[in-house]
């Protein structure tokens, strides 16, 4: 098979370049830490309510600026709503759903996790800057979807 | 030997009389229900885009997201399906010498199962009893009609897939030793990739969803549903995107008068495109949870690699534009460019779409990685990302195809009158496109979520300052509109109304001095062999894990 020098180029730049986002990737994920909200526990979706965290949903803090917050997203809905913490501290999301599958994301920062019925999902978020930030969800959950937002507060 | 004289004489007659009239009703009748689907989904987006910039309020009798539903069913599955049907079933009845009588009657009766089975769906749809998106996850749950209707349209699938492998087969067996046209060898990868895609979709909805929808079984596996579907869905644009590149390959180099890239070349990229695409669906799936770390990152190299058959096509297509143009004396870096025939719809829609491939694949690229992918999942930049793709590349060649195809199929000529037309839908076509997919990948990095009809969060500062953006989904979606309607006219005036006459079928061939194609492309066998290894390799694992690690199960949901 015959093939030009500028295709061979253009070729290894190509296998080149996927390689080297494919390594970028891998770094980020198992040296950095900052791989994508994967959490592997599970729960009865028709229990959660009397499941331990989630019978009793809010926020804690569990350390020196650093805050647990225990939510259920249901429709539609996120409980615990209007959620208030100072500036610097590191939020710890536990998070399952009530009904149907669920997105949360925070406008302004790169905090966005699927939340399906049966697994308790989990991600990290550390709120620096003061202001008030959007929480919504991003998976259509039904007819009231647009509605399901709230907000967090930094002060 | 006898049958074998008899056969190429037939392939002869053939294309020196045109498509035979029961060939050219098959694929004008599929043409039909594809432009159809194409103005009612389009009218569709267009009630969108202008509801979510905050124009229009819709009716509680049909609401943003029944809209949505249909809007995404009728594009991503009818007209492309539909299109890209008539569209093989023509070639094979071009290249191959004319549709076998019992292939003819399959691809009918995949036509009568994909119509019946898209009356059944959409019914549910009007009378807001499957407002679930064309993704419809449980533990939504949809009126069971609905998914009996998805089910006829995956047997209607089946049958023209296997019409194809059926005239393929019997081509080759009066052929032996000879290479597969490359038009066929497209269609042949084009329905093995939508047969085994379709497996995973049809074990959810047979399996998992009916029994449960019914009422027979109280409680469904969520996340084993999830994961069956984008093991379906993702490879189901990238089918649209082989069938599109069919037409750079093979049609696009005749029509501006040159040679096509590479014999062996082409085929290898069809066959990675083949083997690397089911894969990659799980990328629709990196902030899941209940899917490891470790099995994420193997499908974002999944994902990743698919990028690679396209950066061969991009080479290819360039050094076509620049062999060509040199051969009609353009000199120069740029001047090829000038000699290319830009006032030809023919060749400007596919032009078009390859551009927007550029942009579209580069954003695919980004999305599919980790945490780039965790800044938009779910934000309209995805939205704005498959109107590139899908919306542009996909459907402007398709766009493109059409002025060459339907005027071969119902043997009337393009006239310089429907060519201009053609030339203004394209370029209101990109125009528009990009005034919406732009806006979109900007408001979606800002955060503004997909599928979400309008809303200020209670006029929240953050959400308000989104819709300067979302204004321009209603200036791209109007002039898109325009568009639709003039394809759709141009459409009918080419199957009912130009002047009759015989229209060729663009088929460039290879560079006289092309070195041979070795044989083991022929091998469809190995092909898919690997491709199920590739799959198992990316599934076994997550379905395992999903099956035996399952949570109690979700039961139906009616949330809308």
């Amino acid at each position: 098979m015959k093939m030009h020098l500028d295709e061979k180029i253009w070729l290894i730049l190509s296998f080149g370049m996927i390689m080297l986002f494919t390594i970028f990737t891998g770094y980020q994920t198992f040296v950095l830490g900052l791989g994508p909200p994967s959490n592997m526990e599970t729960i009865d979706p028709q229990k959660v309510e009397e499941t331990a965290p989630f019978d009793a949903p809010g926020v804690y803090e569990i350390g020196e600026n650093e805050y647990e917050v225990v939510m259920i997203l249901e429709i539609f809905r996120f409980n615990p709503g209007d959620i208030e913490i100072p500036a610097g501290s590191t939020v710890h999301f536990t998070m399952t759903s009530k009904d149907v599958i669920h997105g949360i994301q925070i406008a302004g920062t790169n905090m966005n996790a699927m939340v399906t019925p049966g697994h308790i999902q989990t991600i990290t978020q550390t709120f620096h800057e003061p202001g008030e930030y959007l929480v919504l969800c991003n998976e259509y959950c039904g007819i009231g979807h647009q509605h399901m937002a709230t907000t967090i507060t930094v002060y | 030997m006898d049958t074998a004289r008899k056969h190429s004489f037939k392939e002869k007659a053939n294309k020196m009389l045109g498509i035979n009239p029961q060939d050219a009703l098959l694929s004008k009748t599929f043409m039909l229900v594809s432009f159809a689907a194409l103005l009612i989904g389009g009218t569709l987006g267009l009630i969108q885009g202008l509801n979510r910039a905050g124009l229009f309020d819709l009716p509680s009798w049909f609401t943003y997201y029944q809209v949505l539903t249909a809007h995404g069913i009728l594009l991503i599955l009818v007209f492309t399906s539909f299109f890209t049907t008539g569209y093989f079933f023509a070639a094979h009845s071009h290249v191959l010498g004319g549709l076998i009588p019992k292939v003819r009657k399959m691809a009918w009766i995949g036509f009568w199962l994909k119509v019946v089975g898209l009356v059944v769906a959409v019914i549910p749809i009007l009378m807001n009893n499957a407002t679930v998106m064309f993704t419809f996850y449980p533990p939504m749950a949809a009126s069971p009609v609905f998914y009996f209707g998805l089910v006829f349209i995956v047997l209607g699938i089946w049958s023209c897939a296997f019409a194809s492998f059926i005239q393929v087969a019997n081509w080759r067996k009066n052929n032996k030793g000879q290479h597969l046209p490359i038009l066929s060898y497209f269609a042949t990868g084009v329905f093995v990739l939508l047969f085994f895609g379709s497996v995973p979709v049809a074990i959810e909805v047979i399996v998992l969803i009916i029994p449960w929808s019914i009422g027979w079984v109280e409680t469904i596996n969520v996340m084993l549903a999830r994961t069956l579907f984008w093991a379906f869905g993702h490879t189901l644009v990238n089918i649209w995107y082989l069938t599109a590149i069919s037409a750079w390959y093979v049609a696009v180099p005749k029509i501006i008068g040159g040679r096509r890239f590479s014999d062996t070349l082409t085929r290898v990229v069809i066959a990675l495109l083949v083997i690397l695409n089911i894969p990659g669906g799980f990328h629709h799936q990196i902030i899941d949870p209940g899917i490891t770390e470790s099995v994420k990152y193997l499908h974002v190299f999944m994902s990743l690699a698919v990028g690679f058959p396209s950066l061969m096509t991009a080479y290819a297509m360039f050094s076509v534009f620049e062999k060509t143009s040199k051969k009609k004396g353009g000199t120069g870096v740029f001047a090829w460019f000038k000699k290319l025939p830009w006032g030809d719809v023919r060749f400007l829609a596919p032009m078009l779409a390859m551009i927007a491939f550029i942009p579209g694949g580069a954003g695919g690229i980004v999305q599919s990685t980790n945490q780039l992918n965790q800044v938009v999942h779910n934000t309209l930049w995805v939205v704005g990302h498959f109107h590139l793709t899908l919306g542009t590349t996909v459907a402007l060649t398709f766009f493109g195809i059409s002025y060459w195809l339907i005027p071969f199929i119902s043997k009337r000529v393009l006239t310089p009158a429907i060519n201009k037309i053609g030339v203004v839908t394209s370029i209101l076509w990109i125009s528009g496109m990009a005034f919406m997919s732009i806006a979109m990948h900007w408001v979606g990095v800002l955060g503004s979520p997909r599928r979400t009809s309008y809303t200020t969060y209670g006029d929240n500062a953050t959400a308000l300052g989104w819709d300067p953006y979302l204004m321009f989904l209603a200036v791209g979606g109007t002039l898109l509109m325009v568009a639709v309607l003039l394809q759709v006219y141009a459409v009918i005036q080419m199957m009912f109304f130009a002047p009759k006459g015989d229209t060729e079928f663009p088929v460039a061939d290879v560079e006289d001095n092309a070195t041979k194609t070795p044989f083991w492309t022929e091998s469809w066998g190995r092909i898919i062999v690997i491709m199920l290894l590739v799959i198992a390799m990316g599934y076994v694992v997550p379905l395992v894990e999903f099956i035996t690690n399952a949570p109690p199960g979700s039961p139906p949901f009616r949330t809308w």
